[in-house]
């Protein structure tokens, strides 16, 4: 492209060109699917298909969204649902940081924690997580800790098979190279396996990021409190559609944020790996 | 048998100081019950540059991990400057085929990893200014702070030397180091090879697939032939120094590598 001189560009030559699609820039794509999106979402709800009490209108979604959002802005009671929800999906990611890196490191570490502890952990994971709610809420009360367990135990698990992936990831040359230089086992995992492994453990980390709103959610539904999930339940039982859709929408902005910040982490310390984030532009 | 008296016999008729010495060193894995070697014996003296040649699988990478300390021979005595080999030392350097730098690290700290991870962080500073002087030696001088995935193969591979050298190794162990390199990149390289063994003194010990660049490198050729791996004959290679990429074509060059030849032909059917 660089040495063709724009002049030059009749048709005796061939030169890669972009497909018109892919030549707009990526917000306005972005912003196209959800043009695309609010208007058929209109067109239903104009056409008489679907009540209005199961599917509001945009506006109407947008109208609550802007209540909503001058509630939290003001310091109004939903400000506290939000803050609740954010604080059991902080403690639950950390929670599950902490324990997922932990297992991880054993399972992927030691022959042991492969051959004798991993096969209980996929045996719990093939579970359905939710199902332990209950549990959790009459080990723990109805408080913040029973949501934090719940989305704590949804996460951990991707994390956990994503750092004992990522610590089989260095190759034979790697492990020789530092068996050579006399290095401990300790030296070898924290100098050369564990930032090898860092694009699986992102991997993990991201998925558990997802599975952690999942549970903090549905720990809010179940047991109770104060929480978004809670706002939503007591919404849907009052048929309030447009009010359970703005809840969904500010907390998949949540979830996206917490996504976002993982993925940053990853790119500032992932910094070497070149097609590093998945979805991310190249 | 045979191979193990002329040897002895190479030994005592020629002067140097011995650096490294294997005696009657053999290799049975235990998990296959392959005998990878028997009988090797050999003695190699400060600043000579020795080849291991032979087929596929007759043993040359199990031979070189067994001199670096990285597996235990089964029989036999290894020794380097008279003190026992058991386990990896710092004054054994060794190199592979791939260069393996760690791309989170720039060139110089992949230099400097040997002695950060023998002395600490605050050794591998101290030694900051040596890292330089070899990235220098090598050609490399200016690239300290790039990270490796801008250096090309050869240029990692020439880091990858410095990494070997920067503990000042005695002895280094060289397992097909540039095979994975273009024939040109690794005809340069062989030369930059030399050269930097001749600056530093270094004991070499090379494992080739390579008969010409075997021939080119080295002061004396060990043979090997196959199951269980042993050396079928050793070469010396009185060819004079510093050798030169045109001494390939002279006859001399030609009837060495013709005997390396036919000794390994012979070896594939034994
Ligand atoms: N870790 C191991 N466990 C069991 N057997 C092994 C092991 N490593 C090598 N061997 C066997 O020992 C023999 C020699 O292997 P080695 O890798 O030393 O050969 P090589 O000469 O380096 O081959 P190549 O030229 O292909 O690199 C082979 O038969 C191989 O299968
Ligand atoms: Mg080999």
């Amino acid at each position: 492209m660089t040495d063709t001189a724009p002049d030059q560009l009749d048709d005796t030559v061939w030169v890669e060109k972009a497909s018109l699609i892919d030549s707009i820039p990526r917000p306005v794509q972005i912003a196209s699917v959800a043009v695309v999106f609010i208007t058929v979402w209109q067109l239903i709800t104009l056409s008489d298909l679907v009540p209005p009490i199961i599917l509001p209108t945009p506006l109407e979604t947008w109208n609550d969204m802007m209540f909503v959002g001058a509630n939290v802005l003001s310091g109004g009671y939903m400000l506290d649902s939000l803050w609740t929800t954010v604080k059991t999906v902080l403690y639950g990611y950390a929670l599950a940081i902490a324990i997922g890196l932990t297992l991880g490191i054993i399972v992927g570490e030691t022959a042991f924690g492969e051959r004798a502890i991993m096969p209980y952990l996929v045996a719990i994971d093939t579970m359905p997580k939710v199902a332990f709610a209950p549990l959790f809420v009459a080990w723990l009360g109805f408080d913040i800790d029973s949501k934090v367990a719940l989305a704590a135990f949804i996460a951990t698990f991707p994390i956990v098979v994503g750092t004992a992936a990522g610590l089989h990831a260095p190759d034979a040359n790697a492990r020789m190279l530092f068996k050579t230089m006399g290095a401990s086992r300790w030296q070898t995992l924290y100098k050369m396996k564990l930032p090898t492994g860092l694009p699986q453990i992102f991997t993990g980390l991201k998925i558990g990021s997802v599975g952690v709103m999942a549970g903090a959610i549905t720990g809010e539904f179940l047991g109770g409190g104060n929480g978004f999930g809670e706002l939503i339940r007591v919404a849907a039982s009052q048929l309030n559609t447009p009010r359970v859709f703005s809840l969904i929408l500010y907390l998949s902005l949540v979830g996206l944020a917490l996504f976002a910040a993982t993925s940053y982490a990853q790119r500032v310390l992932v910094f070497w790996h070149k097609d590093r984030v998945i979805g991310a532009e190249g | 048998m045979m191979a193990t008296a002329r040897v002895s016999q190479l030994r005592a008729s020629t002067g140097g100081e011995t650096v490294y010495e294997l005696t009657g060193v053999g290799k049975t894995y235990a998990r296959n019950r392959v005998r990878a070697l028997e009988g090797i014996s050999l003695s190699l003296e400060r600043g000579s540059f020795s080849s291991v040649i032979g087929s596929s699988g007759c043993g040359k990478s199990t031979l070189l991990k067994i001199m670096a300390g990285l597996i235990p021979p089964s029989q036999g005595r290894v020794t380097i400057n008279n003190q026992p080999v058991r386990g990896p030392r710092r004054d054994i350097g060794m190199m592979f085929q791939h260069a393996t730098l760690f791309p989170w690290r720039t060139t110089i700290e992949n230099v400097l990893l040997p002695i950060e991870i023998r002395d600490g962080k605050a050794a591998a500073k101290a030694a900051w200014g040596r890292g330089e002087k070899l990235l220098d030696l090598v050609g490399l001088g200016g690239f300290e702070s790039v990270y490796p995935d801008e250096l090309s193969g050869g240029m990692a591979q020439r880091a990858a030397i410095c990494r070997m050298l920067v503990t000042q190794p005695d002895m280094i162990l060289l397992d097909e180091p540039f095979s994975a390199l273009d024939e040109i990149s690794r005809d340069f390289m062989n030369m930059e090879l030399q050269r930097i063994c001749t600056e530093t003194n270094a004991t070499a010990f090379l494992v080739t697939h390579s008969i010409a660049e075997a021939v080119i490198l080295s002061d004396r050729v060990y043979v090997l032939a196959p199951r269980p791996g042993r050396i079928a004959e050793v070469v010396e290679i009185d060819l004079p120094r510093p050798r030169t990429l045109d001494m390939i074509t002279t006859p001399k060059f030609g009837a060495l590598v013709e005997r390396i030849r036919t000794r390994l032909d012979k070896g594939d059917f034994e």
